[in-house]
């Protein structure tokens, strides 16, 4: 199983270097900084907080490269893009729908029992919904690797090979947050996952949430729209049983006990962890522990340390 | 002793009618209840307000359009302690003075007890909060967002001469990306006023509203250049627009240029919008004096004489001047009715249009407190997708 450390944002008080002393990497490290986008190079803060190991892998830049020497690639990535935008709107809608509905039974002035067992199927009807948009999603990545063969393509190859190349000097990968979307399609272009699963991985906010099962896009008052939680894609599954959650004091209301409930029953049995500054998970194994200040969503509503 | 407030279910025993119905009210039990309070005191939908000290009467001067502007406080006994209570719904806010009238001479202050200020142009405002209304985050400094810049320059040979403009960049501006251009009227007042600053440092950090450049004007004679007035629009359109587009990198495309203003700047910025069709594609207006006429003339007096023939001419004829327009207005304002009015007529021309109210009156502030809501639908920031 591979093995590293999900942290909350690090710009203010990054705590990388413990990081990396706890999975005891010991040399350079392959550094991911594809969600930052245009910014990817910007990374004099970040190699200088591991000590001037981290060698950028430049997957947003790669990227850029492949698409320009193949412009067939690029129309096809673009369209496959477009759908899973389509896709995803579609199911934004229902969502409101379904977790409208949760809400309002959770609220119901009716005998607790007859609530609760309301809930757990309302709850249960959002769950069918997030696992069949995450086979949509599946489905249309397959097709897309099937038609188009993005790794057997020269404009991928030539950039693997140096990816690889890369890698194969490093004693570890550091993956930044940034656009979480634009993160997923880089590692999923370059089919990072399983070359990324031997080496041990410290990654932050959005770096986090690509490593996990299901990539889980939230914001509880965002100053347009609902703010329903929603599930973008299924992620890499390097650290599944976790939902890690990155700045959630800003983004959730953790004061609300029936938010908290339907979040964390919607995403049971993984663990919904707030990811604030400071805040880490570590995987070691099978085996995971987490910082003193890391807390998890429990079902019951409440917020209790994962220590 | 003041009368009960009907509108309150069940009805409440204010804090100054136990205290005055608790006698005696001397000296020491003045200074008691004035040291054991906060002022305004805000119980319910009631705000007693109270001042001590000589006169010969003491009223509540405020800007709420629909309630009398001058509202004579009571004396109690002989005393110099004075009060008086008003509705105040949930959420409101509302600046006042109070007039204290001594010697048959009246005064305008600020009300001692209360440290809730509101500065604008002509000076300071105390303010009285309604319960539940809070000032936003988002408008204070925040030490954790990155900072914009900002820059000074000045436009020469313009139809209005030489015009200072002050430019925003976001933190974090790079030559190789394009932003969207906010041009706001009344610039150095959304500054000073409506912490226009810290309010777009914050939201763009927050991934709330998209970076952007910001161009903010400083009018000269703002009532002549403000309504409908030709040498005003060409200056925007014609002069800063391409100005911007040249020292900058703008997306050059109306969905990326917006017009912004309050009061007068929202006529300006509509107008400017209406002479140049298809050039700016978003609007914020915010409670503009969009006044007008059914029939007859307008009672606003000469200042507004070119605003109504300016939005008569506009509802005869308002082709779509903008694709997307926020609008916003204070309750308490007397140009609640104007701006409701346009609502559906703005509609009618196919823009999308999205209408927004606050229990506030017409000043910076309520201004300052929208900002969220129009910039983050005007140009959405990647909140959702961006987890740094």
């Amino acid at each position: 199983m591979t093995r590293g450390v999900l942290l909350g944002p690090q710009r203010l008080h990054p705590i990388v270097d413990k990081a990396a002393d706890m999975l005891g990497i010991d040399g350079p490290i392959a550094a991911v900084t594809a969600g930052w986008q245009e910014r990817e190079d910007e990374d004099q803060e970040l190699c200088a907080a591991f000590g001037n190991r981290a060698v950028n892998l430049m997957l947003h830049a790669r990227a850029e490269t492949a698409f320009r020497e193949d412009p067939e690639l690029f129309a096809a990535h673009r369209a496959k893009q477009d759908r899973l935008r389509q896709l995803q709107d579609l199911y934004r809608l229902r969502l409101a729908s379904h977790l409208k509905a949760a809400r309002r039974v959770q609220q119901a002035q009716a005998p607790r029992d007859l609530v609760d067992a309301e809930l757990e199927e309302a709850v249960q009807a959002v769950r069918l919904l997030d696992a069949h948009h995450v086979v949509k999603t599946q489905h249309i990545q397959r097709d897309f690797d099937r038609k188009v063969k993005p790794l057997e393509r020269p404009a991928i190859l030539k950039q693997l090979k140096e990816i690889e190349a890369i890698l194969a000097d490093c004693a570890g990968v550091a993956i930044a947050g940034g656009h979480v979307a634009v993160l997923y399609n880089r590692l999923r272009l370059f089919d990072l996952g399983p070359r990324l699963a031997d080496l041990p991985i410290i990654a932050w906010s959005a770096g986090a949430m690509v490593l996990a099962s299901r990539i889980v896009l939230f914001h509880d008052s965002p100053p347009q729209g609902r703010g329903n939680a929603e599930v973008l894609e299924g992620g890499l599954g390097l650290f599944p049983g976790v939902v890690p959650l990155p700045h959630a004091r800003r983004r959730l209301n953790l004061q609300d006990p029936g938010r908290i409930t339907v979040f964390a029953r919607r995403f049971a049995p993984a663990t919904c962890v707030a990811l604030d500054e400071r805040c880490f998970i570590h995987f070691d194994g099978p085996r995971w522990s987490a910082g003193s200040n890391t807390f998890q969503l429990r079902t019951d509503g409440h917020l209790v340390a994962l220590h | 002793m003041p009368a009960m407030n009907t509108r309150l279910h069940p009805p409440m025993k204010l804090a100054i009618q136990s205290f005055l119905a608790h006698g005696p009210v001397d000296a020491a039990a003045i200074d008691k209840f004035l040291r054991t309070h906060s002022f305004p005191l805000i119980e319910g939908r009631n705000a007693t307000f109270v001042y001590r000290g000589p006169g010969d009467q003491v009223n509540l001067r405020h800007w709420v359009f629909g309630l009398g502007s001058s509202q004579p406080f009571t004396r109690v006994g002989s005393s110099d302690f004075w009060y008086h209570t008003l509705e105040l719904p949930p959420q409101s806010r509302v600046e006042y003075k109070l007039e204290v009238i001594l010697g048959g001479t009246g005064t305008w202050i600020r009300d001692p007890l209360n440290p809730n200020l509101a500065h604008d142009p002509f000076g300071a405002n105390s303010v009285a909060h309604g319960q539940g209304y809070r000032t936003p985050g988002w408008a204070e400094h925040d030490p954790e967002a990155r900072p914009g810049t900002m820059i000074e320059t000045q436009l020469e040979g313009t139809p209005l001469g030489t015009q200072r403009v002050s430019i925003y960049l976001p933190a974090r501006f790079r030559e190789s990306r394009r932003y969207p251009l906010l041009i706001v009227h009344d610039g150095g007042d959304y500054m000073r006023y409506a912490a226009l600053k810290s309010v777009l440092d914050n939201l763009i950090h927050r991934l709330e509203v998209a970076p952007l450049v910001a161009a903010l004007t400083h009018p000269g004679d703002r009532i002549g250049e403000y309504p409908n007035n030709p040498l005003h629009a060409a200056f925007i359109a014609e002069h800063l627009l391409p100005f911007m587009e040249k020292q900058y990198p703008l997306y050059a495309a109306p969905a990326a240029r917006c017009l912004m203003g309050a009061s007068f700047g929202g006529v300006a910025s509509l107008s400017t919008a209406w002479r140049y069709p298809g050039t700016f594609g978003r609007l914020l207006l915010q409670s503009g004096s969009f006044a007008f006429t059914d029939i007859g003339e307008s009672k606003r007096g000469p200042v507004f004489a070119k605003v109504v023939d300016f939005v008569n001419n506009f509802r005869e004829n308002p082709g779509r001047p903008s694709d997307k327009v926020y609008l916003s207005c204070g309750t308490y304002e007397s140009l609640i009715y104007e701006n409701r009015s346009l609502v559906p007529l703005l509609q009618s021309t196919g823009m999308e249009v999205k209408y927004e109210e606050a229990r506030d009156g017409h000043n910076w502030e309520n201004w300052r407190d929208r900002l969220r809501s129009g910039l983050s639908w005007l140009f959405p920031g990647p909140l959702w997708m961006v987890y740094e």
